[in-house]
């Protein structure tokens, strides 16, 4: 009998135990409830711990776009005598761009502010730590997020030395880009992507504008604003008379392969964590720009009768940027036919467009990053799901359509909203500071250096020496 | 004493300087150039846009040989150098008045 006691006892323990620990007082907490805050903590800082991993290799990889992919690519096309001044003009901004987001552009970019800008409580990096801000990103460190949007500061400003290479100073080009990134890229990131801005989908703006990467942040401003530098500082001496041919296409296939590989912590790392949604964007990004190669080398195929390998590169990376705003919102089909599109229309932008206009964009920054960031962000608003990414959602909690093709056509009106917004503030901003770096240093080079070459008239150096002698 | 400048394709230099290693040519200096005669160049297309090529690069083939070998030297080049189309190119012969050994100043068809 008693020990049919002793089992009941047991049994009702097991039972009732946690009940009974429950509720009773927290002073006296059980082992096991210490036991499961314990875990609840170890489970968090796991999944930070992986988030953060993905993070800092992403923000790796898009520096790794800048240099040496974007200065690969587009060293290759400058003739031999400009090889270094082009390559240089992207690899400073890593330098000085890094300065300026130390200092102020952080702050002006992601800090609290207005519906055009952020504020200026984030100045030299006050308040950017360990602990997350869950607006943006609650399970990396804030440093982490600081760090990873700068690589996208550096490469934006980067784009546009392609419009005006091969005859720029280089002091011109350096008080250009510290102007631009402060009157241009800082309102308009604030814009999408700050909290309160005007355009951010997710953090309630007034006009959400769905740009998951940068379509319209990077490749529209930049684009944009590159054109406007091509326009105003006008043609090379010998345009286009002369031949102007790439000096190594060799090298801008590296740079582009390399800016393929880059373009996965661009995207993918978008979703600023390491989870579902990063590999919806990798996939996405993959299959646009797949689809663009093929849609740019059918395009000159047909029209010039041969595939060239200049083209299969320029049209992987006009697919990257039409796909960039649309990454974490398409899934892999639609992805494809953005990317084929964008691929067609940005080698008619840059065979048949400028040609007729007469403008001189040297590396063709409009043709692509221009024409394909606005392509790109028009049919984000037409091929968005929610399923893929359910970033609109009604009070309750419910989950509402994202794009045109998930039954929300609003949505491409507000695409075209920030669309632009970021021409106006493009063009704007970048003819107000064209003239004033214009009447402070002047922008061009003689004709006299440059006819010599910017390599030895901006730097003292040459690019290649193959002398005879070792 | 003869100096055969040969200017011919870029593809034709291994079976060129062959046919001359059989028949006894001991030296040679082969220089890239770039030019064109009747064939005008091609045209190269750059994200969509046509570029004429006019100056098309060939190698040039110099040699300077005693007389005796000259005939046979200028057949073997005809011979390997031969496609039958435009663009393969020109043999000149010039006459060389002195030739001199740098190492040990030894002059005339000797120095060769």
């Amino acid at each position: 009998m008693p020990s049919r006691l002793v089992l009941g006892f047991i049994l009702a323990f097991i039972l009732l135990g946690p009940t009974l620990f429950a509720q009773s007082p927290p002073a006296a907490a059980s082992p096991d409830s210490a036991r499961l805050t314990k875990l609840e903590q170890a489970t968090a800082d796991a999944k930070s711990s992986a988030d953060n991993a993905w993070m800092l290799t992403s923000s790796a990889l898009v520096l790794m776009m800048t240099g040496p992919g974007l200065a690969l690519f587009y060293g290759g096309l400058v003739r031999k005598k400009n090889v270094l001044a082009t390559m240089v003009q992207s690899f400073a901004m890593m330098a000085v761009i890094t300065m300026l987001w130390a200092m102020v552009s952080y702050s002006l970019a992601f800090g609290s502010g207005n519906s055009f800008i952020g504020g200026l409580h984030h100045l030299f990096l006050r308040g950017v730590g360990a602990q997350p801000d869950a607006d943006y990103a609650a399970t990396i460190p804030l440093q982490t997020f600081m760090v990873y949007q700068l690589m996208f500061a550096i490469i934006t400003p980067a784009l546009i030395t392609g419009a005006f290479a091969e005859r720029m100073k280089f002091s011109a080009m350096l008080l250009f880009m510290v102007l631009w990134s402060l009157i241009v890229y800082s309102p308009m990131a604030h814009m999408v992507w700050g909290k309160g801005g005007l355009l951010n989908a997710s953090l309630g703006g007034k006009f959400p504008c769905l740009d998951f990467a940068g379509g319209t942040v990077v490749h529209v401003t930049s684009g944009v604003s590159a054109l406007v530098c091509a326009l105003y500082l006008g043609k090379r001496v010998g345009y286009p008379k002369e031949s102007m041919t790439p000096h190594s296409v060799v090298l801008s296939f590296v740079g582009a392969c390399l800016l393929w590989v880059g373009w996965f912590g661009f995207n993918a790392g978008s979703a600023l964590a390491a989870g579902s949604l990063a590999t919806s964007a990798f996939v996405a990004t993959h299959f646009g720009a797949a689809a663009a190669v093929i849609g740019w080398s059918c395009a000159e195929w047909i029209r010039n009768g041969k595939p060239s390998a200049l083209g299969a590169i320029s049209g992987a990376v006009a697919g990257l940027v039409a796909i960039t705003p649309a990454a974490g919102f398409v899934g892999p089909m639609p992805a494809v036919l953005i990317g084929l599109i964008a691929g067609a229309f940005c080698f008619f932008m840059v065979a048949s467009v400028k040609a007729r206009f007469g403008y001189d964009d040297s590396l063709d920054a409009f043709g692509v990053h221009g024409a394909g960031g606005t392509l790109g962000a028009l049919l984000t608003g037409v091929f968005a799901v929610s399923a893929v990414n359910p970033i609109f959602k009604d009070a309750q909690g419910n989950v509402l359509p994202s794009g045109l093709i998930d039954g929300n056509a609003h949505q491409v009106l507000n695409q075209i909203v920030g669309i632009v917004i970021a021409w106006i503030l493009a063009i704007v901003g970048t003819l107000i500071i064209l003239k004033i770096v214009d009447l402070t240093v002047g922008l061009r080079v003689s004709e006299e250096e440059e006819v010599q070459g910017l390599d030895l008239t901006q730097h003292g150096e040459e690019g290649y020496s193959w002398e005879v002698t070792a | 004493m003869t100096k055969i400048e040969a200017i011919i394709q870029t593809s034709k230099l291994e079976a060129v300087k062959d046919a001359l290693h059989e028949i006894g040519v001991e030296g040679m200096t082969v220089l890239e150039v770039r030019g064109h005669g009747r064939q005008k160049g091609h045209t190269e297309f750059y994200r969509g846009r046509e570029y004429t090529v006019d100056l098309i690069p060939k190698i040039k083939l110099e040699t300077v040989l005693p007389e005796a070998m000259v005939e046979k030297a200028v057949q073997a080049i005809v011979t390997a150098a031969r496609t039958g189309k435009i663009g393969d190119g020109k043999i000149f012969l010039s006459k060389v008045d002195e030739a001199i050994r740098i190492r040990n100043d030894e002059r005339g068809e000797g120095a060769l």
